[in-house]
């Protein structure tokens, strides 16, 4: 049951790094970035080729930091040519242009890297598996359960203490009155894609660790949970994404283990839809009262 | 109610006037032949106005004249479709919002758009952003440079609230203050942008006869201590009246008189404008 329960926080930290980006883009673009879950197949590839391939064969935590670097820098970009013209456009237009985007990304992964599956490479090899109250935890999961602590941490601080973090607030409060107060809103925009981006790397990273099959559909499965997982917590709220994320991955991993490792994805889904119908905005969302 | 002196307004070398005190100084604003259009809809044309250094200016006219639309055009929220914008001596055509805010032009809104989850300090702190000076990665790392920064901040946030006698609401949210703390809470915000034209959009609507005393006392407390001009739209004409040196009448999105308090009161076009023409 410990090792269920720990096994399920690890996924489900996995999966609340990767809520963090949608919720976070959706919170101050008002878009659902369903290109997401392909960011994160990105990460795993650039850090599959740092650590296997004969020229780079780079450590570790370099292979990591340069997959942060790549998807960073990809996610600005996404939003720079997909997005950013489509800012007055219609929501309905920018959700199929996310869908398009994603598309994009893992035909490209095909067309670059072929179908087959990569098997990804093990960082934590000199690593033991720890033992818990007679559980053996996997190395992989407790950096995952220890960087969704640290990752939160660093991003409620960023958001509530920094002057950018209050400019993301403001921005995602009111876009029109924060321009006329001297913001640079698209600077903004673009720095929660460069940091949703970042977090889908290590998110790369921790699942290509824990499954360690890469292929170009890697990230689409994963994404769409992490999305529900956005939505179960209350769209737009960072704790939310983390509780969403972590309850998810839990649920999953138990289901998994006790019910049926068929119908797992199904009970996730089924568990989103009670809790939709019962509290609409999720978990934590906002109570919107509607003004007669 | 008390009133300001009257001034003298004295020709400069546009077709504009300004307060005898700003000659010499160089124009805060001044706008030439400005004009938008929506769609086939002329909403503003013809309109001329320049702003002393240290004015206070009014911008009157009945519902639907086009005041809002004049703020709009200033700050950027609409690029005009005809005329110029000169912000402290620059055109400011294809500018954004936030640049021209940076440039020195700030606003408070018609229908209060604070950042309501925000808290009352925090709202003061999105005006000072661009003044507070620390990287992006610096507040990362809470380098030394973040927390200098931020305690000025801090600091200069309470001094701005204490003008309107706020400082004690610093940390609610902004949408638990009552109606007229929000009004005020939008102009301290506006201020720290560290404008040198301050737009208030019907500053005094929805206050009392005595908050509305008190907020032409802050109006002109704020132009003296910081030296700056002020442009405001409002309805309630003893406010107008009281502390504008300069007005700008518009009707159908034309200006159709200026001057300074008493011309105005006593412009047959104005009482029109206002009234209606007389049917004997």
């Amino acid at each position: 049951m410990l090792v269920h329960l720990i096994n399920g926080i690890s996924l489900g930290s996995i999966y609340a790094i990767i809520a963090l980006g949608y919720t976070m883009v959706y919170g101050i673009a008002k878009m659902l970035n369903f290109a997401h879950g392909d960011v994160i197949m990105i990460g795993g590839y650039v850090a599959f080729f740092a650590l296997t391939s004969d020229k780079l064969n780079l450590p570790a935590p370099v292979a990591v930091l340069l997959a942060i670097i790549v998807c960073t820098i990809l996610g600005i970009t996404i939003e720079r040519l997909a997005y950013k013209p489509l800012r007055a456009a219609t929501s309905l237009a920018v959700l199929i242009t996310a869908i398009g985007m994603s598309y994009f990304l893992q035909n490209s992964a095909l067309l670059l890297w072929g179908a087959n599956p990569k098997a990804f490479p093990d960082m934590f090899k000199n690593a033991e598996a720890i033992e818990l109250f007679g559980a053996k935890i996997s190395p992989v999961a407790l950096v995952a359960i220890f960087a969704n602590i640290v990752i939160m941490i660093i991003l409620t601080l960023f958001t509530t203490r920094t002057k950018m973090g209050k400019a993301m607030r403001a921005v995602s409060e009111d876009k029109g009155a924060a321009t006329l107060m001297g913001i640079n809103v698209n600077f903004t925009i673009s720095l929660t894609f460069a940091i949703g981006s970042g977090l889908a790397a290590i998110a790369g990273v921790l699942l290509c660790s824990a499954y360690p099959t890469l292929m170009p559909t890697t990230g689409s499965l994963p994404g769409i949970k992490a999305f529900t997982a956005a939505v179960f917590g209350g769209i737009g709220s960072i704790p939310g994404a983390m509780i969403g994320g972590i309850l998810l991955g839990v649920i999953e991993i138990l289901a998994r283990a006790y019910i049926s490792s068929e119908l797992a994805d199904a009970i996730v889904f089924g568990v989103l839809i009670v809790v939709l119908i019962f509290r609409p905005t999720g978990l934590l969302g906002k109570q919107i009262h509607e003004k007669v | 109610m008390s009133k300001s002196p009257e001034v003298k307004l004295v020709n400069v070398p546009s077709p504009n006037f300004v307060p005898e005190k700003d000659l010499g100084k160089p124009l805060v604003l001044e706008a030439a032949h400005l004009g938008i259009d929506f769609g086939g809809l002329v909403a503003v044309d013809e309109f001329n106005i320049g702003i002393g250094a240290t004015e206070i200016c009014g911008l009157i006219g009945p519902n639907g004249a086009g005041k809002t639309t004049i703020f709009n055009l200033l700050t950027k929220v609409y690029e005009p479709t005809r005329g110029t914008i000169m912000l402290g001596g620059r055109d400011t055509h294809n500018m954004t919002p936030s640049q021209v805010n940076q440039m020195g032009i700030a606003r408070t809104f018609q229908n209060i758009r604070l950042f309501d989850k925000l808290t009352v300090e925090e709202n003061v702190k999105i005006g000072l952003h661009n003044h507070i000076g620390y990287h992006t990665l610096a507040g990362v790392f809470r380098l030394p440079n973040y927390w200098k920064e931020e305690k000025k901040a801090h600091e200069k946030a309470l001094e701005l609230l204490d003008i309107f006698g706020m400082a004690d609401l610093a940390n609610v949210t902004a949408d638990s203050l009552p109606y007229g703390a929000q009004r005020r809470l939008e102009i301290v915000r506006a201020l720290a942008t560290g404008p040198k034209l301050l737009l208030l959009d019907e500053p005094a609507a929805g206050m009392n006869p005595s908050e509305t005393e008190e907020l032409m006392n802050n109006i002109r407390k704020i132009r003296d201590e910081f030296q700056i001009a002020v442009l405001l739209i409002e309805h309630d004409m003893n406010l107008v009246m009281g502390i504008c040196e300069s007005i700008v009448v518009l009707n159908f999105g034309r200006i159709i008189a200026k001057g300074t308090p008493s011309q105005i009161q006593g412009n047959p076009q104005v009482i029109e404008a206002y009234l209606g023409t007389h049917r004997g």
